[in-house]
């Protein structure tokens, strides 16, 4: 059994960046549950977890698992735009919020994967463990997503 | 943290303790020699760590010996900081926490639990202790059990003393021991 910090330290070190990645992939209002759901499946988990090597990386996999749920439970529908664009005039990066407003509209899968890669920094074959994929799936899905993406803002 | 975040961490705590994730809640507490650490478990206190000893080891110790689902729950530990705010101040003699004795074991349990029965005010010798816990020779052990008592102050080892009647050694430093015994109407 690997030696494993008391949860806080997770929950110091993590927990903001887990709640940017769920607003990112579910979008704001939904990402409070999901992010509840994330840390309570974590917590549950969290004993028995064989290794502590990469705890960042196992939480944002739990909480990319959390997101898909969500989707999956809402079927595609997309992530209601008109909360978004209130919340954005806050946002300090507007040109920022823009593509994120994008991305949240993408199919669930590229919209994981381009979260994924870059609001979480994970390489490819982390993005393929989150979405239980291989590694060249989670590459297509963030290359379709990407493509998507220009193609929108261009 | 933003205020949204420490809504959401609140939530959080709230719903793993309901959900029987929370194994040990722990807060830190202000006393007159320094921040104390507290740690519990549903079953009670499970340790209190002096300003002497390292917060960050003592976390992960309890990881290790108890468990390490360890959350920051201030609100868990509202009556064991009351009770030693008042102890501090001098309105309180004796503790009515509920104590996890699991951190300790055989012989070192019986003698704690020989310390927890000290009255305020008094003093017992290591060898009283090592008697009571039923095995009169072992006085080395009784220091041990006073030295490494994972809940001191509430389990009070300051109220074990040597046999000439000087204060003998103390986790939190001699000079604390010497004031929490001046404290409690002891020339320490």
């Amino acid at each position: 059994m690997a030696t494993l910090p008391p949860f806080q330290t997770l929950i110091d070190e993590h927990a903001a960046e887990v709640m940017a990645v769920l607003r990112g992939a579910v979008g704001r209002e939904a990402a409070e549950d999901a992010f509840q759901e994330t840390f309570l499946a974590a917590l549950r988990a969290y004993p028995s977890l064989r290794e502590a090597g990469n705890l960042r990386g196992w939480l944002v996999t739990i909480a990319h698992r959390k997101a898909i749920d969500h989707h999956r439970a809402r079927g595609r529908a997309p992530v209601p735009v008109e909360s978004v664009r209130e919340e954005a005039v806050f946002d300090p990066e507007p040109t920022d919020g823009e593509v994120w407003r994008s991305v949240a509209a993408l199919p669930p899968k590229q919209r994981a994967a381009v979260t994924l890669r870059f609001a979480s920094d994970l390489p490819h074959e982390e993005i393929a463990a989150a979405l239980g994929c291989s590694p060249e799936a989670a590459r297509r899905s963030l290359h379709e997503g990407l493509k998507r993406l220009r193609k929108e803002m261009a | 943290m933003t205020a949204t975040m420490d809504k959401s961490l609140e939530e959080l705590r709230e719903r793993a303790a309901a959900e029987g994730l929370l194994d040990v809640a722990y807060a830190t507490a202000d006393s007159p020699f320094g921040t104390l650490l507290l740690a519990r478990t549903p079953k009670g206190l499970v340790r209190l760590a002096l300003p002497s000893e390292d917060v960050g080891e003592t976390l992960a110790e309890l990881a290790e010996r108890v468990s390490p689902r360890i959350l920051e729950a201030p609100g868990r530990l509202d009556e064991e900081r009351r009770e030693l705010e008042d102890y501090f101040e001098g309105r309180r003699r004796e503790f009515a926490l509920p104590i996890d004795w699991q951190l300790s074991h055989g012989f070192l349990l019986r003698a704690r639990h020989g310390i927890a029965a000290i009255p305020y005010g008094e003093t017992r010798t290591y060898a009283d202790l090592a008697r009571a816990a039923g095995n009169e020779r072992a006085v080395r052990a009784a220091g041990t059990a006073c030295s490494r008592n994972p809940i001191p102050l509430i389990v009070p080892c300051h109220r074990v003393v040597r046999s000439d009647g000087t204060p003998g050694l103390y986790a939190g430093g001699v000079e604390m021991k010497k004031r929490l015994l001046a404290m409690e109407g002891q020339s320490g």
